[in-house]
């Protein structure tokens, strides 16, 4: 197991260094600079500035330079907020993306496996069909349509919660965003649950436990959940790029203070450390996210061994 | 050019007639209209087909029967509500342009999208796919490593990041989306071709000395067409949405164009004063992926042999 994960981690290593590299040369070919402002500044500062920031260098000495500051965790300096570090940045936003983003992973899991699971076992019914029905809603309905429609009504119509704003993390500023957020991933986990649960519910060996008088909620809690599981474990990867990425999103449209607000004004603002800081960071989650995902699946599935 | 037999051959099997491996025994009925007999006995895909053949007619010809131009300004009605007396059937904007009149004209360009990229991404998976499968051995082991590599990649961002660099523009929007949308395509049409080469006829056209080049362009790549077509149907809901959410950020298309994602955000902004700004283009967006999803697995079910 330790000697896959360490496998794993070490393949992760070219993928970084594409994106970083990708995102750095990017940078450098992008029109315009750090230090454009309304006015141009005198050659003699401007000739220093780029001193202090080393830009006067040649490039493949500044990209090992990027790569050596990003060992540390480095981000460098942003273009716009002038007083701040994109790694200051980051970590101001993360734990606010952090905790909308794990809500909504969370709420995820324990909406969709009970539905997955109760569309399977009721199959063909009305129950089945709501659940499959609103599902395939959810999954043509992208998100950014679902998170102005909750606000409109929920926040503005009902006025039950507010329509946005942050307010510290306080529960009722929760609600919509991390709804919004998880709407699309309950569909897929829910779609997902049920197809799985109707295949093992169909094999040999449920028959058998059935056909040694086991109790029906036996057969389901013991024999038919934990292979039923598999293909979603494996689906997660891709659900926390997809809660990443609608994050970028929803916390625009709520105003929620995380990276992906960062990331979308710095966009726009042609900030471009912080968008490239943004890029490599969400990168590392990602591909992170996913190792995690296939060391979870492997403890799940005894076919898997890494032993060697 | 001189005509050798073998063209002939290749010809006969680029046929639309000739869509699958299995494809027109001399008595039987052939894949596709099998395949389309099956698929207008789903009741839901064929629904879908017809809505999207109207929405895309009247994408590409309300805006010539409807009396309003794109950016056409009316003094008389900023913000008004739909109503049939004041001619603007579904309300106008804050800037008294018509809604309906620019829901069509957003169509157009978000359908564009979706075709060109789709085009796209089909172009180069399938070459790739059938290229990789086709000489197998390392290349196909590189290409496919190659393969996994992207796939690790946080995509949306890099494309987020090209935009922000190289400005908005629609051609960059294309080529963008269709670059990033061809992987599955590519392991899909690999899989396929490592089926297809090992069959006679295959074999009879290297006995006839055919270059390489043309088996792959006219005997592999017109065999393996079905799961192609549909996975096509299924790339194009998510290109339709890659380039909303672009829009909707402010990265996608420019002003004078717009989109339905363009239209989307500028309703979001407007939502408690004008629900109808956001309200038109989302059912327009939300109606057609979610027709897109339906004949994408009403197809599917048609096509896949293994539901025969």
């Amino acid at each position: 197991m330790l000697s896959y994960t360490l496998k794993r981690l070490l393949q992760a290593i070219p993928t970084m260094l594409i994106v970083i590299t990708i995102s750095f040369f990017l940078m450098r070919i992008a029109p315009g600079g750090p230090f454009d402002g309304e006015r141009a500044l005198p050659p003699e500062i401007e000739a220093n500035l780029m001193a202090a920031y080393h830009l006067d260098e040649p490039l493949p000495m500044q990209y090992l330079r990027y790569m050596g500051n990003l060992l540390q965790g480095d981000f460098g300096p942003s273009f716009k907020y002038k007083d701040f570090s994109v790694t200051e940045l980051i970590m101001q936003g993360f734990p606010v993306s952090l905790e909308i983003g794990g809500l909504a992973i969370l709420l995820a899991l324990l909406l969709g496996l009970p539905l997955g699971v109760i569309a399977a076992l009721k199959r063909n019914s009305t129950i089945d069909y709501l659940v499959m029905g609103t599902a395939l809603a959810g999954i043509a309905i992208p998100n950014f349509v679902i998170a102005p429609i909750l606000a409109l009504v929920f926040g503005v119509l009902l006025a039950w919660l507010p329509a946005g704003g942050w307010n510290g993390g306080a529960l009722p500023n929760l609600v919509l965003p991390v709804a919004a957020l998880s709407i699309q991933q309950v569909a897929y986990i829910a779609r997902m649950m049920r197809a799985s649960m109707i295949e093992v519910l169909g094999s040999h060996y449920i028959r058998t436990a059935r056909a040694k008088g086991l109790a029906e909620s036996q057969v389901i809690w013991r024999h038919a959940l934990r292979p039923a599981l598999l293909p979603v474990t494996s689906y997660l990867g891709p659900a926390v790029a997809g809660i990443i990425t609608g994050s970028v999103v929803i916390e625009q449209i709520f105003g929620i203070p995380g990276i992906g607000r960062y990331f979308v004004q710095g966009a726009l603002n042609r900030d471009y450390t912080l968008v490239m800081g943004t890029v490599v960071f969400y990168g590392a989650l990602i591909v992170l996210m996913n190792l995690l995902v296939d060391l979870i699946y492997s403890a799940l599935d005894p076919q898997i061994r890494h032993d060697d | 050019m001189t005509t050798d037999p073998l063209s002939y051959d290749g010809d006969r099997h680029a046929t639309a007639d000739d869509l699958g491996p299995d494809a027109a025994p001399a008595a039987g009925e052939s894949l596709t209209r099998d395949a389309w007999r099956r698929l207008k006995q789903n009741r839901a895909a064929m629904v879908s087909l017809v809505m999207l053949i109207v929405i895309t007619l009247t994408c590409l010809f309300g805006p010539y029967v409807l009396p309003w131009g794109l950016s056409e300004v009316d003094w008389n009605a900023f913000t008004a509500s739909p109503s049939l007396e004041g001619g603007h059937f579904l309300g106008t904007d804050a800037n008294g342009r018509d809604l309906l009149t620019r829901t069509l004209y957003g169509g157009r360009v978000s359908l564009s999208v979706a075709l060109v990229a789709s085009l796209v991404s089909l172009v180069i998976g399938v070459l790739y796919g059938a290229i990789s499968g086709y000489l197998g051995g390392r290349v196909d082991n590189v290409m496919m490593r190659f393969v996994d590599i992207m796939y690790s990649l946080p995509f949306m961002f890099l494309v987020i990041l090209l935009m922000v660099v190289f400005g908005r523009n629609i051609l960059l929007i294309y080529a963008a989306i269709g670059a990033v949308e061809w992987l599955d395509m590519a392991r899909i049409v690999r899989g396929q071709t490592l089926a297809l080469k090992q069959r006679e006829f295959i074999e009879a056209a290297h006995a006839l000395g055919v270059r390489d080049s043309r088996i792959v362009t006219r005997h592999l790549i017109p065999n393996a067409i079905g799961p192609v077509i549909v996975y096509v149907t299924l790339t194009v809901p998510k290109v339709i949405l890659l380039e909303s959410f672009l829009s909707f950020l402010g990265l996608g298309v420019q002003e004078p164009l717009t989109s339905w994602g363009v239209l989307i955000s500028e309703g979001t902004d407007m939502m408690q004063s004008a629900p109808w700004m956001l309200l038109v283009p989302s059912v327009f967006l939300a109606a057609t992926l979610f027709c897109l999803n339906f004949l994408g697995d009403g197809l599917r079910d048609a096509l896949d042999p293994k539901t025969r």
